[in-house]
């Protein structure tokens, strides 16, 4: 268990890097260069030259990485093309932001699924089961920014129940916060959630074919006691991956619909970087979005292996 | 001489039965019926769109803006009295255009790599899968929009950039395809009478392992035109005044309240031809290969 840690964790680290590279290499495809863009088409050559060199972009690309991986490393990502704030310092604003989103996102998913493939396991031929079956179906289709577009006609612009969009900070209304990410982690939640009850079911199915279950059966151990005791705790060993994997997923998810809803966390923060073109914080959100998508992946993998005692490393 | 062509004439691809069989579990999945009907439909009215369509899809008419659904304007008009059903029509050929070409790239790269990946092994196998791994730590959506934003927006930019997102997929799948039929005897056979490394592959390995490729390609096509979608809906994609089914929501989400029908239908048009290929893909996988599964969570 211990090698398989050691070994996930060095994979990790190299995946990391590469993503660094990925993040780094993505600034220098953009066409044009990224010091004239800062200083605006009006700038003289001198002053683009200064910046160039202030910037070290007069340097071979691989001292540049390297540089900047030795900023990175000291947690320094550079300044703002536009307002001149530090990288950093945005991103860590708002990475709880998007991690409160995709987590909440997460629990209306498992509010979703877990119910709903359950029963489609258990009683397949019951009408719980068929609507079951087709939210699965249909709810992967569905492109979350029209799902969030006709959730706030309905609940916010004809019940007028809850905001359009917005934030308000918990410190300030956990009421109003709470408010405000209802839409959002529903909209992320449906879409994620129909994958999951797919998930569910399937793992329900295997784990009710399973011999065990027929032994628990043929014991005479109550059907009640046979569901959750033996099928359900064995299920749930694919179900926590898949769901991890999920919460994964959901932190790309979440970067629309974080427009959508004016949700001022890491996506919005890398799109309105994308149409400024302000490639220093784009480069800190992708980052750090990438970041976190890694080390999810990596948590993940270490659960499933210690949760499941069958595999060996 | 001729013993060597008879090998490579009858070796690689699986007998006409088992294909008869798989398409008579196709035809028999009614999930992949429906997902057939609906992609078939799409394309139809892709095809004959210019013929069917009421009015140019750009043609501005600010006498008929914002009107609701009418005899005259089945989906009703735009902001500009553009007519929403001939631009939903529109948009069904930019959709399904994009989708191939995106997802014709990451084929044709990804098979590429877990081809060379899977069959020579070795440091090849470990930088290819590693530079897949990597491309694959990024969120699809996020990656997607970062590499349009550094080759610029547009139809083109956007394809490019699904289609690099989508490679790993194909390189993995391909990879742990290879490595299920390498030590296959037909390979071992073609090999032992001096067949190249390219033919032996090409002709002998990728028609065996065309099944789950086939399948991903579709489900691929599913998300390649949400992705394209969601570009467009962000700026990204196509730029106005083309009729992108993306673009058109996120122009009708301010007329979202007084005139809904600017954004619905386009909202639907991209849930049903997500849904048919979705449906096909899904079908296609229960029908060519209950051990696929394996395959791509091995991969």
């Amino acid at each position: 268990m211990l090698r398989f840690i050691v070994r996930r964790l060095l994979t990790t680290i190299l995946v990391i890097l590469g993503v660094t590279f990925i993040s780094f290499l993505i600034i220098h495809l953009v066409p044009g260069d990224p010091a004239r863009i800062m200083l605006g088409l009006n700038a003289t050559e001198e002053k683009v030259a200064e910046v160039q060199r202030a910037m070290g972009l007069d340097r071979p690309f691989i001292v540049q990485y390297g540089n900047w991986l030795a900023d990175l490393l000291r947690g320094n990502l550079g300044e703002s093309f536009i307002t001149g704030q530090s990288v950093t310092q945005a991103v860590v604003e708002r990475l709880p932001r998007t991690l409160t989103l995709a987590g909440a996102a997460l629990v209306i998913a498992l509010l979703i699924a877990l119910p709903a493939g359950i029963i489609a396991a258990l009683r397949p031929r019951s009408p719980a089961a068929y609507f079951a079956t087709i939210f699965s179906q249909v709810g992967v289709s569905i492109p979350d920014f029209w799902m969030g577009i006709m959730l706030i006609l309905l609940f916010s612009l004809t019940l007028r129940w809850l905001p359009p969009s917005g934030y308000a900070p918990f410190s300030e209304s956990p009421l109003e916060w709470l408010r405000h990410l209802i839409l959002p982690a529903v909209t992320v939640g449906i879409v994620s959630g129909s994958v999951l009850t797919r998930f569910v079911r399937s793992a329900m199915l295997e784990a009710l074919h399973q011999d065990y279950v027929r032994t628990a059966r043929a014991k005479g151990i109550s059907e009640r006691h046979v569901v959750l005791r033996h099928v359900l705790r064995n299920a749930m060993i694919p179900i926590v991956t898949v769901t991890g994997l999920q919460l994964a997923g959901l932190l790309g998810g979440v970067v629309i619909v974080e427009v959508i809803f004016a949700w001022p966390g890491l996506g919005r923060l890398a799109l309105d970087a994308v149409q400024r073109r302000d490639y220093p914080m784009m480069q800190g959100a992708v980052l750090f979005v990438a970041l976190a998508f890694a080390l999810v992946n990596l948590l993940v993998d270490i659960l499933y292996a210690y949760l499941d005692p069958r595999i060996k490393y | 001489m001729s013993s060597l062509s008879m090998t490579d004439r009858h070796a690689p691809a699986p007998p006409l039965s088992e294909r008869r069989r798989i398409l008579r579990r196709v035809a028999n999945n009614r999930l992949a019926l429906l997902g057939a009907v609906i992609i078939v439909l799409l394309i139809g009215l892709a095809v004959l769109g210019p013929f069917i369509a009421p009015y140019p899809p750009n043609e501005i008419n600010m006498g008929a803006r914002v009107q609701p659904p009418s005899v005259a304007h089945p989906f009703g008009t735009d902001d500009f009295g553009r007519d929403v059903f001939s631009r939903v029509l529109a948009g069904a050929r930019v959709s399904i255009y994009v989708g191939l070409v995106a997802v014709g790239i990451s084929l044709l790269a990804g098979t590429s790599l877990g081809l060379i990946s899977g069959y020579y092994g070795g440091w090849a196998d470990e930088v290819i899968m590693r530079a897949m791994d990597v491309l694959f730590s990024f969120p699809a959506i996020l990656l997607a929009i970062a590499i349009v934003a550094a080759l610029g927006p547009g139809v083109t930019n956007a394809m490019i950039a699904i289609g690099v997102v989508y490679t790993p997929i194909f390189a993995r799948i391909t990879r742990g395809s290879v490595l299920a039929v390498r030590k296959e005897v037909y390979v071992d056979a073609a090999r032992s009478i001096g067949s190249a490394d390219r033919r032996i592959l090409l002709r002998h390995i990728l028609p065996n392992i065309a099944a789950p490729i086939i399948v991903e390609t579709t489900l691929s096509l599913a998300f390649a035109i949400l992705s394209e979608a969601a570009l467009s809906f962000i700026g990204l994609g196509a730029q106005p005044p083309d009729p992108s089914w993306g673009r058109m929501l996120s122009e009708g989400r301010s007329f979202i309240q007084q005139a809904p029908w600017i954004g619905i239908f386009p909202g639907l048009a991209i849930m049903i031809t997500v849904m048919g290929f979705n449906f096909l893909g899904d079908g296609l996988r229960d029908a060519l290969d209950p051990k696929l599964k394996q395959v791509l969570e091995n991969g």
